[in-house]
């Protein structure tokens, strides 16, 4: 009979971000085909209050690393806690949820406990009590399903790709056994400093907005009076973020702009850009401009459902079935109309 | 600074992002239809990997730079006629399937033995570079991996920036949730840093820089191990590139109104 382990990192007020609790909610759907043993572990600066939260997820066993030396995402004392929850649960099959902290540390861990490890899993299956799992390769252009015979079995699932647990919490009905990771010198390194966010201006990366929305470098290229008109791309670009509250992303060529001394977007870095280099956001809609949509951009649109586009070229790349709706028109003259209407 | 880096960038090759990808099934699991006749890049995130790698060995005096690379050699050295030009670098070849369906463990194992192997290195000054995932198997654990294997406990991923500091410390940028960088100061190599896109573009072709390079490249080549990659447990039920082709409807000559009146109740409609 399997065990699977729900494993989770805490936030800083010791509860459970999304991406957990749709880990969870795998973790328990799971554990409900398989007809297993569920365990929760928790990891972090404190765990009582995500304990509490999940109390009633149908775990047999709570298991936690808890304490300062645990708060922040550092990759010795992170490695060294995972690992030794995964050995006082004897799981084998963990899920936890792909964010960049759990990224960061989960292959390091499989190798300590000589297991099998796979990332970005985007569903998870059974047929006849056997585990398959899917996910992408080639940067989203090919699909796989899979399955392994070796235990312990890491998945990462990537957020978005599964409801999250919907259960009530019980406050003080389960404590945690708590678990003592002795934590060295050599261990700490590494010093975590904080994080470092773009002024409140140009935060405009919105995970989870319902629209994306594409500038290309066709915003910084000459326009029909033969000049380029840089400053005023940038109203238009911010003025339909504040109104629209959509996520901003990029094309490469765009945000390498920058890079070259070029004309650019000032609030464009490469954390917006989409694509083969860049992010695979997750929305259900997408409005390109300025773009070509070509394939090494596309491809980082995978998760985006409807889509639409607005180029002057009616033969780019998003007129070759890669979007639900070309315009065939100017993104300047489009995107101030789109601007007045949304005001009004 | 008085701490040179001996600085390793993993990076393997990829089919260039404007082919057309078909899976097929092979005698050892799922391939790519047509792989070897491919053309073929540097892993793009492990391209930023090296140019960051050669940018820090340039700026700090005594430090040195590999690449070691596995994939098929024909492919690696149709690569790295390109790469070759972009900066100094010394090439350790490992001959071996660079497809994104192979076992990222193996490949770590035979990664890690061919930096041990290297003639000169000191893996106390090693600093890791690589990209934090690859276009092929995109799973971001093959860093970990040789990093565990080499004993290396200091490890970040999503990297843009290192600025080393005059004690031989440097501090490291990592991108975490809601477009944020995390900021570490670590105590020095070795470490593991897997590479986003960074902070430099991409070096011109230097053809004095690629006749360097390529004195020792070809016997880098000539010398590369073979190294066999196994299934091991892995079994791949379907492998198959999803149908993406939309029925696209091209608006053409509305006027401008009336397009932009579209998109506003397409944005609003739940």
């Amino acid at each position: 009979m399997d065990t699977i382990l729900f494993l989770a990192q805490t936030e800083e007020n010791g509860t459970l971000g999304k991406p957990a609790r749709e880990a969870l909610g795998a973790a328990v759907e799971l554990n409900q085909a398989l007809s297993g043993t569920l365990v929760a572990a928790l990891y972090g600066a404190q765990a009582q209050p995500a304990a509490d939260a999940i109390a009633n997820c149908g775990a047999l066993r709570f298991l936690a690393v808890a304490g300062e030396d645990f708060a922040s995402a550092r990759y010795a004392t992170d490695a060294a806690a995972c690992e030794a929850l995964l050995r006082a649960a004897q799981a084998t099959i963990i899920i936890t949820a792909a964010t960049s902290r759990s990224s960061r540390i989960m292959a390091g861990v499989t190798h300590r406990v000589s297991g099998c490890v796979d990332t970005h899993v985007t569903g998870i299956a059974t047929d006849s009590g056997s585990l398959t799992l899917t996910r992408w390769f080639y940067r989203q252009r090919i699909e796989a399903s899979l399955s392994r015979t070796q235990r312990p079995w890491i998945l990462l699932l990537d957020p978005g790709a599964h409801a999250a647990w919907q259960g009530q919490g019980a406050s003080g009905s389960v404590t945690p056994e708590l678990i003592t990771v002795p934590v060295t010198e050599s261990m700490r390194r590494t010093t975590v400093r904080g994080t470092v966010t773009p002024p409140a201006d140009q935060q405009t990366i919105r995970p989870d907005a319902k629209l994306l929305f594409v500038a290309g470098a066709g915003w910084t290229k000459k326009q029909k009076d033969g000049q380029t008109h840089v400053p005023e791309a940038e109203t238009i670009i911010v003025d339909f973020l504040k109104k629209s509250k959509a996520s901003l992303g990029s094309s490469k060529s765009l945000v390498e702009m920058s890079g070259e001394n070029q004309s650019a977007l000032r609030f464009m870095s490469h954390l917006n850009q989409v694509g083969q280099t860049g992010a695979t956001p997750r929305h259900p809609k997408g409005l390109s401009t300025c773009c070509h949509g070509e394939e090494p951009h596309t491809v980082g649109w995978r998760f985006i459902g409807e889509r639409r586009a607005i180029n002057l070229d009616p033969n780019c790349g998003w007129a070759r079935g890669k979007a639900d709706v070309l315009y065939v028109a100017d993104a300047f003259e489009v995107m101030s109309k789109v601007n007045a209407l949304l005001g009004s | 600074m008085t701490n040179p880096y001996h600085v390793v960038v993993c990076a393997s090759v990829v089919p260039d992002p404007l082919q057309t990808l078909e899976p097929v099934t092979g005698p050892s699991g799922p391939a790519l239809k047509n792989e070897m006749m491919l053309p073929a890049i540097l892993d793009p995130w492990a391209a930023h990997a090296l140019y960051e790698g050669a940018n820090l060995v340039k700026q700090i005096t005594g430090s040195k730079l590999w690449l070691v690379s596995m994939a098929p050699k024909a492919k690696l050295q149709q690569v790295m006629m390109t790469v070759a030009q972009k900066v100094p670098l010394q090439l350790v070849a490992v001959d071996g399937p660079s497809s994104g369906f192979a076992d990222a463990h193996q490949t770590a194992g035979a990664l890690a033995a061919a930096i041990r192997s290297i003639a000169g290195i000191d893996l106390s000054r090693l600093l890791l570079f690589g990209g934090w995932e690859s276009a092929s198997r995109s799973a971001g654990v093959t860093l970990q991996l040789i990093g565990e294997e080499l004993g290396i406990v200091d490890q970040f991923q999503g990297v843009d920036a290192i600025t080393p500091q005059e004690d031989g410390s440097f501090e490291v940028l990592e991108r975490v949730e809601g477009a944020r960088h995390q900021k570490s100061l670590c105590a020095g190599s070795p470490a593991v840093l897997g590479w986003a896109t960074g902070n430099l573009g991409e070096p011109r072709n230097d053809p004095q820089v690629g006749m360097a390079n390529m004195r020792t490249i070809m016997p880098a080549l000539q010398r590369a191990t073979a190294s066999a990659i196994s299934s091991d447990g892995l079994q791949y039920t379907n492998v198959a590139t999803p149908k993406q082709q939309r029925q696209t409807r091209i608006v053409k000559d509305l006027p401008t109104e009336d397009i932009a009146r579209e998109i506003v109740q397409w944005i609003k409609q739940e």
